[in-house]
């Protein structure tokens, strides 16, 4: 029994370790592909932002609607109904438009790169890649990894500027609230130091999630249950991750 | 070579939305209270009490802010806070004998300094010292007060 738990001990850091070697081999091949094949990037900044911009601007819209209707529904007993743009953007800016979006992301592009890769494992375009003398990880996995990082911390900015919006909708259209006072203590009360946690989150996000679905899909298991698997652990790690560093991150900046 | 102009297309769109909604987030929903001025002098002031008076806080004239404030600072020897103040150069023309007081936005809303011109010739620059200050209202004392004033005016009757 000692036996097996020193063997899932081992296998945990062996696997974390080949993780965090993952990651750098993938940073290393980052630049060379950035500044030689972009248009592989463009590709990928397609798939995983143009193409998620959609749900990103609904989800955004009724977020921020909630937010104004919760908002102003706790606000009004302490007759302050028009903090409501206060409340709503610290909530979209700093936390639910980087996490909310960081999910979405997860959802929407990462169960696809983490299948499309798996797939190409398992029916060994991979491998035939590397008979030609190409190597996949710098033709299949950097773009997509370098195509995630810089589709977040822009989906982030679109959920939070849309998610706005919606409490605007919400507090000054349905509700009453004065579209002056709304904006202007949003601007009182927010500074460029605000607006740049979320950046920082959305960023950090971006490259967990991005990773976490490449991983997943690179180490899958090459049969159709494998890609699966592969597919579901990506939404469930990258869920996980993204909430922890959220905790971590908001520590360190508080 | 249509799907690629068509996925360049959806990229370039995607990219513009995106650096549009940070471009709208940085400018729009921050700096309410930003003051910039490349050219500033500092004027520092003491209080007795600065109440919950912040850096970054505006220093207004006449209800127009001209400035904000720089450190807020507790000096051990006259046992006093000292606040900083940072004006834009602008205006150079503040009498010296102005008075700075601390003020309320709002009921509840977050300390400025406010100030008052006097009548002197000369005036403010660079190191020179606010003389006439107004301590920030503390709500609590207020209060204290005021139960305290009851207190003695009914037994006065």
């Amino acid at each position: 029994m000692f036996r097996e738990i020193y063997y899932t001990i081992l296998e945990f850091l062996r696997t974390f370790g080949a993780f965090q070697l993952f990651f750098l081999r993938l940073l290393q091949h980052s630049p060379s592909i950035l500044f030689r094949r972009f248009g592989l990037v463009v590709k990928q900044v397609h798939n995983a932002g143009a193409l998620s911009i959609v749900i990103i601007m609904v989800c955004g819209l009724f977020v921020g609607g909630v937010l104004g209707l919760q908002g102003y529904s706790n606000l009004a007993r302490f007759n302050a109904e028009d903090s409501v743009g206060t409340f709503a953007a610290f909530a979209l800016i700093k936390e639910l438009g980087p996490v909310i979006t960081a999910l979405l992301f997860a959802g929407r592009a990462g169960t696809a790169l983490a299948s499309e890769i798996g797939l190409m494992k398992a029916t060994d375009q991979l491998s035939a890649m590397e008979m030609m003398a190409v190597n996949p990880l710098s033709r299949v996995l950097v773009p997509r990894f370098l195509g995630g990082i810089i589709s977040m911390p822009l989906l982030a900015a679109v959920f939070s500027t849309i998610g706005l919006f919606g409490a605007h909708l919400v507090g000054v259209s349905l509700l009453g609230v004065d579209v002056g006072a709304f904006w202007q203590q949003i601007q009182q009360s927010l500074d460029l130091a605000d607006v740049f946690e979320g950046v920082v989150k959305s960023v950090v996000f971006g490259v967990l999630a991005s990773l976490l679905a490449v991983w997943e899909g690179y180490n899958a298991i090459p049969t159709a249950e494998g890609v699966g698997r592969a597919t579901t652990r990506t939404v469930v790690i990258t869920a996980i991750a993204v909430l922890f560093f959220d905790f971590i991150i908001t520590a360190i900046v508080l | 070579m249509q799907q690629t102009r068509a996925v360049e297309l959806g990229t370039g769109l995607f990219v513009l939305l995106g650096v549009g909604a940070l471009f709208f987030l940085t400018t729009q929903t921050t700096g309410g209270n930003d003051f910039s001025a490349s050219d500033t002098f500092e004027v520092p002031a003491r209080f007795e009490n600065v109440g919950s008076l912040k850096r970054r806080a505006p220093v207004s004239m006449a209800g127009v802010t001209i400035g904000r404030i720089a450190t807020v600072e507790f000096d051990p020897a006259s046992l006093e806070a000292v606040v900083v103040f940072i004006i834009d150069s602008r205006y150079d023309q503040i009498p010296d004998d102005s008075d700075a007081s601390i003020l309320t936005a709002g009921l509840l809303g977050s300390q400025y300094i406010a100030l008052q011109a006097g009548g002197s010739e000369t005036y403010l620059e660079n190191g020179s010292e606010i003389m006439f200050t107004q301590s920030a209202i503390v709500l609590e004392n207020l209060i204290g007060k005021y139960l305290f004033n009851r207190e003695s005016g009914a037994e006065d009757e």
